[in-house]
């Protein structure tokens, strides 16, 4: 078994795992009763290739009364069964010891009602498609047999078509006949009724050809127009269905337990949403804060890093406040709670980031435009064509006909599939550099940008400060300081292990929160920590400093820089080339902030600034007429993440400003320019087919029009102006950037 | 040509019978995790000894 351990790779060789939190999450409170079984839903995240799923299957069905272990590679989504007395906690521990991020997931209805919608468009779909292949069959031998066909064959053949259309239009028709309905009582007009409109008029149209024994009948032109519809609005429905799977991951974050003391002593795992203002928490090493607490009893650094940006810990002590997302680095703290779940930091953020997408939602897509001057003008151009006949002296037949072909020939195939074909295909391309769409009129925002803002931590930097004079420090001291950094979860401790490599940890390590490290080492006592834990003088220092001193030696001093990701100053060189305008806005230091942004060429930086200023220099930002691109991965983000006329987030970023943007991306920023030159080729793609929708339309509503239109031409054009818009959008993948 | 009497329902029966089957891989939930799909394929159910 430890040979397995060794051998399994920790975590998605693809990069896009989150770092795993070390979450002290009690799942018992998430355990359901299925039968005589026990299930858990998880939320994995983090798994993103095929060695993570067997992986993580076979980890759980090895464990002792499991039954069945499946996981969606697509969401995450992960059931566990068993029987017997398996501990939850060893379920979501054995994913975790892989190296993934596990919570506990909400059961949403609403996930099943978004599901179930793009089943019933995709079942919706393949009638159609069956129907308007078939009838299509029997289409081409009339239209084959033209002049030589007997009339009764003629009439059995359309009787026939219609057959195999009436079930076909009833059923896969009902997602427009529906909503043109409910938007017609409220005396409004959407895409829905000039397609419901044509569709019904040309099939009673048919039937009463049919029955007359006429030349022409449109059945199959009803049934191709719905399946080229059902098209759209399937791909329309799966991209939005795939951004609220992303906000179903935020729901999971708050899905925690807590640990509640009551009042004799006694410590129980509680639902983190069960918790009231009052109740007294435990909240151990590796734990994180789910709601603002003031701290009542223990000493201990926490790292605020996803709160503030700030990347260095603080000293938490009796009487301080911790605000939810705040992770305990040292030992236990006992704390009160200021509220409730509900009311926490975590929660006005995520107030701040539905607000902002309900701004985002307000946003008129380019689509939405075009159907607002489409419909009126379907309708006026049909309904001339009618009354102009019947003035010209035709048949009240005959004008209906040529009404009802107008209205079928400019039916918006090639308008419905203009933007989501485009959107699917730059989605495509996107994904195989590792950037995860999350809703298709992102790609539309992300077009418009014309300024950037970028955190700092964790997004132009790892967020992990890097040792700089290791080449001026004797092996044995660094050997030895990294013995004593082994036992702690300060960040400098961990980057000096990281520079020392793998070795021995000190016995009996003592950590003082907010002071350092000291243990015994050959009969010194060796101390790591703060100038004055050590008895060093304090120096000028540019970046952060640890000092280590053993017995009566001279304190060695250890300097520490935050690093910028390598080829940022490239990119930021790209974008600025391009017209970008850059900025940095973050929550650290001064100093830290200051250093970075001269290192990657940024002029334009503020530093120390709180989720709220960063909200107050987006609206800003807005009012000055900007389009402002968000980079950002912390908590601290969340809000102007979601401000931001589009926004993006780095794999490695906190789930919530996951979901609070538009597009995640694995790797560093070198991916911007690639994500915004894709969002602009696929805009560009996108006007150029509503061009030709409109192109198209010029040409066919004169012939309509003139009452030329005959079932084979409406056939050609319907299929031609669609398969020209498809081929269009797969340009988007062709050259470009690499 | 009368054999078209025949042949017309035989066609509409088979490709029914597609239908049918398309009705029931969505509904069974295979198009829920194409990315699984593709690698499930390659995993290996017998374990070494």
């Amino acid at each position: 078994m430890s040979m397995m351990a060794d051998t399994v790779e920790r975590g998605c060789p693809s990069g896009l795992a989150p770092p795993a939190e070390d979450r002290a999450s009690d799942f018992s409170a998430f355990v359901r009763e299925a039968g005589k079984e026990k299930a858990l839903s998880l939320s994995v995240r983090g798994a993103k290739c095929g060695g993570c799923l067997s992986k993580i299957e076979g980890a759980l069905q090895a464990l002792p009364g499991v039954t069945t272990a499946r996981m969606n590679l697509s969401t995450g989504a992960t059931d566990v069964r068993w029987t017997g007395s398996l501990d939850p906690n060893r379920v979501a521990q054995t994913v975790r010891d892989l190296g993934y991020g596990v919570s506990a997931r909400a059961e949403a209805n609403d996930a099943d009602l978004h599901k179930a919608e793009e089943r019933k468009l995709l079942i919706a779909m393949g009638v159609a498609g069956f129907a308007a292949a078939n009838i299509m069959l029997l289409s081409v031998s009339v239209w084959g047999g033209h002049g030589e066909m007997g009339e009764a064959t003629r009439r059995g053949l359309h009787a026939l078509s219609g057959l195999i259309a009436l079930p076909a239009v009833i059923f896969s028709g009902r997602h427009f006949f529906g909503s043109a309905w409910s938007v017609l009582r409220k005396g409004k007009a959407n895409m829905d009724v000039p397609i419901s409109l044509a569709v019904i008029l040309a099939f009673s149209v048919s039937i009463w050809a049919t029955i007359k024994g006429a030349e022409h009948a449109y059945f199959d032109a009803c049934v191709m127009l719905l399946f080229f519809l059902l098209i759209g609005r399937f791909l329309d429905a799966r991209l939005r269905r795939r951004a609220y799977s992303a906000a179903l991951d935020l729901a999971a974050l708050q899905n925690r337990s807590v640990n509640r003391v009551s009042s004799n002593g006694e410590v129980n795992a509680v639902r983190a949403a069960d918790v009231v203002a009052g109740d007294r928490l435990l909240l151990a090493a590796g734990e994180r804060a789910v709601v603002d607490m003031t701290v009542l009893d223990g000493v201990s650094e926490v790292d605020e890093s996803l709160v503030t940006g700030e990347s260095l810990p603080r000293l938490a002590s009796v009487g301080s406040k911790l605000f939810a997302g705040s992770v305990n680095l040292g030992t236990p703290l006992t704390g009160q709670a200021l509220a409730g779940t509900e009311d926490s930091l975590l929660s006005d953020i995520a107030r701040m980031m539905e607000a902002g997408e309900q701004r985002r939602s307000g946003y008129r897509k380019i689509a939405d435009r075009a159907v607002s001057l489409y419909v009126p003008f379907v309708h006026t151009t049909a309904a001339l064509a009618f009354l102009g006949w019947l003035m010209l002296g035709a048949g009240f037949e005959h004008a209906i006909m040529i009404a009802v072909t107008t209205l079928i020939i400019t039916c918006p195939c090639a308008l419905a599939l203009a933007a989501p074909v485009a959107q699917v295909v730059a989605s495509g391309r996107l994904f195989r550099k590792g950037i995860f769409l999350k809703s298709g009129d992102a790609l539309e925002r992300l077009s418009e940008i014309d300024h950037i803002v970028f955190d700092k931590t964790g997004t132009l930097t790892l967020g992990e400060p890097e040792l700089m004079n290791a080449d001026s420090i004797p092996a044995e001291v660094l050997a030895m300081a990294a013995s004593l950094a082994r036992a702690s979860r300060h960040p400098l401790s961990r980057s000096l292990v990281a520079a020392a490599g793998p070795g021995q940890m000190a016995a009996n390590v003592k950590e003082q929160p907010g002071l350092g490290l000291e243990a015994e080492i050959d009969g010194n006592i060796c101390r790591l920590g703060s100038a004055d834990w050590t008895g060093a003088t304090k120096g000028a220092a540019k970046g952060p400093v640890l000092w280590f001193a053993c017995g009566d030696d001279a304190p060695v001093r250890f300097d520490f820089h935050d690093v910028a990701q390598a080829g940022t100053r490239k990119t930021v060189e790209t974008l600025q080339a391009e017209g970008y305008e850059l900025e940095v806005l973050s929550g650290d230091r001064e100093e830290a902030v200051a250093t970075v942004s001269h290192d990657v060429g940024i002029s334009q930086w503020t530093a120390s600034a709180s989720p709220a200023v960063k909200v107050k220099r987006l609206e800003a930002l807005r009012a000055e007429g900007h389009n402002v691109l968000m980079i950002g991965d912390g908590l601290n983000d969340a809000g102007a993440l979601s401000l931001a006329h589009a926004a993006l987030a780095p794999g490695a970023a906190m789930d919530i400003s996951q979901s609070a943007s538009d597009a995640v991306y694995s790797g560093g920023p070198e991916k911007v320019p690639f994500i915004l030159e894709t969002a602009k080729r696929a805009q560009n793609i996108t006007r150029q087919n509503f061009a030709l929708a409109a192109i198209y339309n010029v040409i066919a509503v004169p012939i309509a029009v003139t009452g030329h239109v005959t079932p084979l031409v409406a056939a050609i054009a319907m299929s031609a102006s669609s398969l020209i818009v498809t081929m269009n959008a797969l340009r988007i993948e062709a050259g470009g950037r690499s | 040509m009368e054999i078209i009497i025949y042949l017309i329902p035989v066609a509409l029966f088979l490709g029914g019978a597609g239908l049918a089957a398309f009705i029931w891989s969505v509904n069974s939930g295979q198009y829920e995790d194409l990315d699984g799909a593709s690698y499930r394929i390659l995993e290996d159910e017998d374990k070494p000894l």
